[in-house]
C-alpha cells in the first residue's frame, strides 16, 4: 500500500518540476473524475456494509467446509461473486480453511470468482462501461473461475 | 426527466441509510453497528487507494499522448500490447474498482476493446502483491497453476468479447 502512495508523490513531484501547468490540470482532471464517480462508490459501500453483515466471514468457512465437493464449489463462487474482500482478508481466511481440510479446488472457486466476478462493484462497472458489457464480463469470468477451479482440481488430484 | 428522478432516488435512500446507521449507533442497534462499522472499515480501505489512483490517472491523461497509447495498444497493437497490459494490471493494487476507472482512461486514449478487457481480467487475476500473498497462505504451486491456466483464459475471451462488440461497432459509453 505504501509503495502507492511514494510512486504517487514522486509522480506528481516529476511532473510539477517538468511543467506546472500541466500538473495543476492533471490534479484537477483527477478530483472530477473521482467527483464524478463518487455516487456510484458510495452505492458500493453501502452494499458491501449490508451483504458482509448477511454472509459474515464465520458462515462462508462453515459452507466452504461441505462435505460434497460440488456443493462446496456452488456456494464458494456464490459467495465469491457475491461478496468484496481485500486481499489480506480472504487469503489468511483461504489458509485457514485449508488446514480445516477443504479442498483447493473449492478455495479456487471462492477466490477467483472473488477477484473477478463483482455483483457488489456492478454500480461502478455500470458507470464506466454500461450494463450490457458489465453483464458479458461478469458471466464469462464467473465461467472462467469454475474453469479455473476445475483446472486445480485436476493438478492437485482431487478429481 | 428520468435522470433526475433517479438521482431523487438515490439521494433519498442514502439518507435512509445514513439515517439508519445513526440510530443504530444512538439505540445501540447492534446489527445496524455492525452494518456500519463495515461502511467505515471499507470506506478507509478504499480511500488509502482511489486518492492516488485518480492522481496517477489524471497524470496518464496528461502527459500520455493519445498516438502513444493507440500505437502501443490500439488496433494495430499486435500481441505485445497484451503483454504490456498484463504487466500493467500486475502493478495494479486495490482490485476490480481500481480496475475500472484506469480501463476507462486507456481506452479513451486509444487502447482497443480486447486490450482493456483483457486489463481488466488480468487486474482481477494478477495483481503482483495480492499473489505473493496468495502463494504464501495456499503454497507456490497453487499460484503457479492458477496463473497458467487463467492468463490464456483471460486473453482468450477478452479477444473474442472486443472482437464481438467491435465487429457490432460497440463503443462505450459511460453508464448506458
Amino acid at each position: 500500500m505504501y509503495y502507492l502512495c511514494i510512486a504517487t508523490g514522486l509522480s506528481v513531484l516529476i511532473s510539477a518540476i517538468l511543467d506546472r501547468k500541466k500538473t495543476a490540470t492533471a490534479l484537477k482532471i483527477a478530483w472530477k473524475k473521482f467527483i464524478a464517480i463518487l455516487p456510484a462508490f458510495l452505492t458500493m459501500l453501502i452494499l458491501v456494509s449490508i451483504i458482509l453483515f448477511l454472509i459474515p466471514d464465520t458462515m462462508i468457512s462453515q459452507y466452504l467446509g461441505n462435505e460434497s465437493r460440488f456443493i462446496g464449489i456452488v456456494f464458494a463462487s456464490s459467495f465469491g461473486s457475491i461478496t468484496l474482500m481485500p486481499g489480506f482478508v480472504a487469503y489468511p481466511l483461504c489458509g485457514i480453511l485449508l488446514k480445516k481440510g477443504v479442498s483447493y479446488m473449492v478455495l479456487a472457486a471462492f477466490t477467483t470468482t472473488l477477484m473477478m466476478v463483482g455483483i457488489l462493484t456492478y454500480p461502478v462497472e455500470k458507470e464506466y462501461f454500461g450494463v450490457k458489457v458489465t453483464i458479458i464480463r461478469n458471466l464469462i469470468s464467473f465461467c472462467m473461475a469454475l474453469l479455473i477451479a476445475l483446472a486445480i482440481g485436476i493438478f492437485f488430484g482431487e478429481l | 426527466m428520468i435522470k433526475i428522478q433517479k438521482k431523487t432516488i438515490r439521494f433519498l435512500a442514502m439518507s435512509a441509510y445514513g439515517a439508519f446507521l445513526l440510530a443504530s449507533f444512538l439505540l445501540g442497534f447492534s446489527p445496524g453497528k455492525q452494518i456500519g462499522y463495515n461502511f467505515f472499515s471499507f470506506s478507509i480501505e478504499m480511500l488509502k487507494i482511489l486518492p492516488c489512483a485518480f492522481i496517477l490517472i489524471g497524470l496518464f491523461e496528461v502527459w500520455v499522448k493519445k498516438e502513444k497509447v493507440e500505437k502501443h495498444l490500439g488496433p494495430e497493437s499486435g500481441f505485445v500490447g497484451y503483454v504490456w497490459v498484463i504487466l500493467l494490471a500486475g502493478t495494479t493494487v486495490g482490485g476490480l474498482y481500481v480496475a475500472f476507472p484506469v480501463a476507462y482512461s486507456l481506452y479513451n486514449k486509444g487502447a482497443k476493446l480486447s486490450v482493456i478487457f483483457t486489463y481488466i481480467g488480468a487486474a482481477g487475476i494478477c495483481r503482483i502483491p495480492m499473489t505473493i500473498f496468495e502463494a504464501s497462505f495456499m503454497g507456490l504451486w497453487f499460484s503457479f497453476i492458477r496463473l497458467m491456466v487463467s492468463i490464456p483464459l483471460v486473453l482468450v475471451s477478452s479477444i473474442w468479447l472486443g472482437n464481438y462488440l467491435e465487429k457490432r461497432n460497440y463503443k462505450i459509453m459511460a453508464g448506458k
